[in-house]
């Protein structure tokens, strides 16, 4: 892999942001690579938490926005925790995360990772809290996953584990003024 | 005792059980629960992975509403829930700038005067020594592999609860009520979490290296005290079955469970019946004991 600095992403661009969102520096990471030896999702990152942080620190940030690795992140926080340095990479993560819907450098595979949280935040938008079945359902139907899982949603059904009716917290508007005024689906220029 | 409540969206639906054994238990135990009037969800990972603000703004419009209510101690027995209401109630104290920018988005000020506990804690908070006291029916001698998972632990420095790599609290508890813990490698192990419906494949993996190790350790059932280790090790073992040709079949429990059968309350009464791997054949390890006996014992 090729390293190469931009500045103008250090000092304005993404990184900068990334910084501000966090509260800290990837400058401070000294590369022991003990987040991505831990890391429980490694196997399916295109590239290594360290690395992603090496690519913040030298202003590739397009790489990183681009990257699937932002994705299959869990959220696990075991990099932050075991990170010598007390770097916060997976509050990172969701900066990167949040970074990367908003100026639409997302990629395109890790689709249905994207989709969950979306339908999840939409029934929270809908009802103030999430209604598990209709959510399934309408994340089946977005993904085309169709048949996963029907067996188990039947079996779940049976044993009382799904509240067919949703339940919609009073004063629900307080809620979605909330996603308003925190910004939720805006787009940035960049 | 009585303290708030904050059962969140999972413990009405998909983790019943977890509602249901939490709400027994701690009537057996003398303990009130009064829910939260208004609660609403707490954005889970989709809020905090997409919007970090929205992600801190959810928890605390619920933590107002608690203080509000005049609640001191909040339980919210989900790891997800208690594991954002911990965080948010960390840096709203610690941090000016954010605790500003999220009175902005909820139009609702909050003093820090809750303490949220997560389901282990409710025990912890009961005491052990007391709990002990209560055990009527002792489930002598199981051997349970305690699973804590990320969200109860991790971040610690905002989470302040046992430690991260090593904890003990849920041993202690599981101990407390007549059941050995074992030893084992795979108690903050990350199971996938919320990957369950987008990236089966993931949870799989995850999962089947925690459940291996457990049986390989020795367990009869793993104990957790959080809806998606629950639904990962328990709705999942079919599929983690299926895709690598294992032979798993090892009840998954909720603390709360196993803590409310100890104390004798109806497993029905706890939802033992829901679960997708078979559970109720953990009662059948029930001894009825004199106390005085349990109490030596431990």
């Amino acid at each position: 892999m090729r390293f190469s600095i931009d500045s103008e992403q250090l000092e304005s661009g993404a990184v900068k942001r990334v910084e501000e969102m966090i509260q800290q520096s990837p400058s401070v990471c000294y590369q022991c690579g003990k987040c991505s030896a831990g890391c429980p999702v490694h196997y399916l990152m295109d590239i290594p938490p360290n690395v992603v942080i090496r690519l913040l620190q030298m202003g590739q940030t397009d790489r990183v926005l681009e990257s699937r690795t932002i994705w299959v992140c869990a959220s696990c926080n075991t990099c932050s925790t075991r990170c010598p340095k007390e770097f916060k990479i997976a509050e990172c993560m969701d900066a990167l995360r949040e970074l990367a819907l908003a100026t639409g450098k997302d990629t395109p595979s890790e689709k249905d990772i994207k989709l969950f949280h979306r339908e999840f935040l939409k029934s929270t938008r809908r009802f103030g809290k999430v209604h598990e079945a209709s959510l399934a359902a309408f994340y089946k139907l977005k993904s085309r996953h169709f048949f996963a899982d029907v067996g188990a949603g039947i079996k779940m059904f049976f044993k009382g584990k799904i509240r067919p009716i949703p339940h919609r917290v009073k004063g629900v508007r307080e809620i979605r003024q909330m996603f308003e005024a925190a910004g939720y689906g805006q787009k940035v220029e960049q | 005792m009585k303290i708030g409540y904050y059962p969140g969206c999972s413990l009405h639906g998909m983790a019943i059980d977890f509602g249901k054994s939490t709400e027994a238990t701690c009537e057996a135990l003398g303990i009130e629960l009064e829910e939260i009037p208004g609660w609403s969800c707490c954005g889970a990972s989709a809020a905090h992975s997409t919007n970090h603000l929205l992600g801190l703004a959810l928890p605390a419009r619920n933590l107002s509403l608690a203080e509000e209510a005049g609640f001191r101690s909040v339980a919210a027995p989900c790891a997800m829930c208690s594991n954002s209401m911990k965080k948010t109630h960390e840096l709203i104290l610690s941090d000016k700038e954010t605790a500003a920018e999220v009175a902005r988005i909820t139009r609702r000020e909050y003093r820090g005067g809750v303490t949220v506990l997560n389901a282990i804690q409710i025990f912890l908070e009961y005491g052990l020594d007391e709990l002990a006291k209560r055990v009527v029916l002792p489930l002598k001698g199981l051997r349970v592999a305690c699973y804590y998972g990320c969200l109860l632990t991790r971040p610690p420095d905002l989470l302040k609860f046992d430690d991260a790599e090593q904890p003990v609290l849920m041993d202690e508890v599981c101990k407390a009520v007549g059941t050995e813990p074992v030893e084992w490698g795979f108690k903050t192990e990350c199971c996938g979490a919320g990957f369950s419906m987008s990236r089966t494949d993931l949870v799989c993996e995850l999962t089947r290296r925690i459940l291996e190790n457990a049986v390989n350790n020795g367990a009869e059932a793993v104990v957790v005290a959080c809806p998606m280790c629950h639904s990962n090790l328990d709705m999942r073992q079919a599929n983690i079955n299926k895709m690598f040709g294992t032979e798993f079949n090892i009840p998954i429990v909720y603390v709360t469970e196993l803590v409310g059968l100890a104390i004798g309350v109806k497993p029905k009464k706890l939802g033992m019946r829901k679960h997708f791997v078979d559970a109720m054949r953990l009662t059948k390890r029930l001894s009825a004991e004199p106390q005085e006996e349990v109490a030596r014992a431990s």
